[in-house]
């Protein structure tokens, strides 16, 4: 048989160069769209519609970011979804860990009914307006914890915390903390949060995404205009193309390139929104297949 | 092994009083999220109720009159009503037929790759968009598309406007999606790929096989249980269509194939606060749901010996 040469015809550094090449294109296929939308942020309205900003900017210009700075809507959204984002995954990892480490405890009377209680709710709800009339009678209406009291406890991600829990804390070094005389509550601030922190990492970014990015529930329950987080202030930019009388006075040429303006608006907004989620999560990335896979087999 | 742990720990077994006492500080961490899911996810169940009533907020929900099923037949008598259970099962269908396949082929892919910075970049961009919230997705889904020196029409040198034609609306909205979640469909993959005992690889590599072979022979069976899995339990939420992005990207002129159940719940519930007629959609989408998902889950616990319910 010649050397690297098998029935497929096919040498491993040919095999390697298709893979490369396929993946390269899809590469390609995600990156691109992202690359654009920063490359147009920093150009010329009119070059990006005559399709001069395929590579690079043409026209370097920081209008669009000015624009989007002088709407005060956008300031505020912004600051809003940082609150939301900080004040609900602080919350939300609260109770992904004060559920999540009962359940893991096998020998705990009552542990099956309290996952059942749980999991239904991932199949069955009331629905929109059932929830909606709760959270009005609640009085969260218009108020932030709208955000986070309804949909706080998580519970695939429960589910994926306890397995890690199960399967990649040493049973013995809980029973050990307990024989010397640590309550369960110690242990479990002590010894297991402390080692647990690979899968918190990929709560944190979990939940931050989750909160960062939503804008649904938001519409439904926060109705003042000044509590919208960034998404939702944005939609009146994005999808109804819709400038404030303070943005299109930060451009010259006036009210006839309104809609040049608007697309340029878009564009920055976009980067403005996407920019802080696409900086973190490469930080915590290598923890994603190991928390999953800690996570999703069953214990 | 669970069965050698309750035998060893057998002769010091404690009474259930007595354990149930020792673990009061566990019970205490679960009281809030009962709590809350009790509030926010029980009650409602309980609420749902006022999809056979014609609920009248002064009224409450007991004190407002029973009318049984007329939610219900004005839905099913609506106009758009057969066009909406329509698109909600072609939409989720055809999401699912075309997107199914993509996280597997790329994992299979990735998971061959011998350049470690390489195949790292390749995750890390792959990832991407699944971190950019859907109205921004949308926003540049509009910018795209739009006739007027939008990226695909210059590309094509055309300017057709994609969102008024309702032909196009599934296309973009499968594609979108593959586009933004086929890369993170891939972790579930890559996770069990890489559980994958190195040493058939070695075997096969010394019988000759070449890459593609391996791939076949010893990477597609080791995906297979997974991705049957992920496929049926796909399968069950075929009617779950998810609100904001049909909702973002419908046009009065690509109602024809965009107008789902979702967002007719959401219009009729939260903008015209028609609160029973809502409730009553809402509630024949989540039973067609939970019947596709008994008999889904049913099949699966046959074939896998998996049940997730």
């Amino acid at each position: 048989m010649a050397k690297n040469r098998n029935s497929t015809g096919l040498s491993e550094k040919t095999s390697d160069l298709i893979l490369i090449l396929i993946t390269g294109f899809v590469l390609l296929l995600v990156a691109y769209p992202l690359y654009y939308v920063l490359v147009a942020s920093f150009s010329n309205p009119y070059d990006v519609y005559a399709g001069k900003t395929f590579l690079l900017p043409s026209g370097f210009t920081l209008d669009g970011y000015k624009a989007v700075l002088a709407d005060p809507n956008i300031p505020t959204g912004y600051l809003n979804s940082i609150k939301y984002t900080i004040i609900g995954t602080v919350f939300s990892v609260t109770m992904l860990y004060i559920s999540a480490y009962p359940l893991a405890q096998r020998d705990l009377p009552g542990r099956k009914f309290f996952s059942v209680f749980f999991i239904i709710t991932m199949y069955f709800g009331g629905g929109l307006v059932p929830t909606y009339l709760v959270v009005k009678q609640t009085g969260l209406i218009n108020n932030m914890w709208a955000l986070f009291l309804p949909g706080g406890v998580g519970v695939g991600n429960m589910i994926i915390v306890r397995n890690y829990f199960q399967n990649s804390i040493p049973h013995e070094l809980i029973e050990a903390s307990e024989i010397d005389g640590c309550s369960k509550l110690r242990t479990f601030l002590r010894i297991v949060i402390p080692l647990s922190m690979p899968i918190m990492a990929v709560m944190v970014v979990f939940c931050m995404v989750a909160y960062w990015n939503d804008w649904f529930t938001a519409l439904i329950y926060l109705t003042g205009a000044e509590k919208a987080p960034l998404p939702l202030v944005l939609r009146n930019v994005l999808i109804k193309s819709s400038v404030s009388a303070a943005q299109a006075s930060t451009i010259s040429g006036g009210y006839a390139e309104m809609n040049k303006v608007t697309e340029m608006i878009k564009f920055s907004s976009i980067v403005v929104a996407a920019a802080p989620m696409l900086i973190v999560y490469p930080f915590v990335q290598k923890y994603f297949e190991k928390g999953f896979m800690a996570g999703a087999v069953k214990g | 092994m669970q069965a050698t742990k309750a035998k060893a720990l057998g002769p010091r077994r404690k009474s259930i009083g007595r354990r149930i006492a020792d673990n009061w500080q566990l019970y205490l961490l679960l009281l809030i999220p009962v709590i809350l899911t009790f509030i926010y996810k029980y009650i409602p169940m309980y609420g749902i109720q006022i999809a056979f009533r014609n609920y009248k907020a002064s009224k409450g929900i007991w004190g407002s009159k029973w009318v049984g099923w007329e939610w219900f037949e004005r839905f099913f008598t609506a106009p758009t009503c057969g066009r909406m259970i329509r698109n909600t099962i072609l939409l989720s269908l055809f999401s699912l037929l075309w997107g199914f396949p993509v996280p597997i082929i790329l994992s299979l892919c990735i998971n061959q790759l011998r350049f470690p910075r390489y195949k790292r970049i390749v995750q890390t961009v792959l990832y991407a968009p699944h971190f950019i919230s859907i109205m921004v997705v949308c926003g540049m889904i509009r910018i795209f598309l739009s006739p007027s020196g939008g990226l695909i029409n210059l590309l094509i040198g055309k300017q057709i406007d994609f969102l008024t034609e309702s032909g196009a609306f599934r296309t973009i909205y499968i594609a979108s999606g593959i586009w933004q979640d086929a890369g993170w469909g891939c972790i579930i993959y890559l996770a069990t790929l890489s559980n994958v005992d190195t040493s058939l690889y070695e075997a096969a590599k010394v019988d000759g096989a070449s890459m593609f072979q391996r791939i076949m022979n010893v990477d597609v069976p080791a995906l297979l249980p997974m991705a049957i899995l992920n496929l049926i339990m796909s399968a069950g939420s075929l009617m779950n269509v998810g609100f904001e992005k049909v909702w973002l990207l419908q046009t009065d002129l690509n109602k024809a194939t965009s107008d789902v159940i979702a967002v007719y719940v959401y219009q009729q519930g939260i903008e015209n606060a028609k609160y029973s007629y809502s409730t009553a959609v809402g509630l024949f989408n989540t039973a067609v749901n939970l019947v596709l998902l008994f008999i889904v889950n049913t099949i699966a616990s046959k074939t896998s010996e998996v049940n997730f319910v």
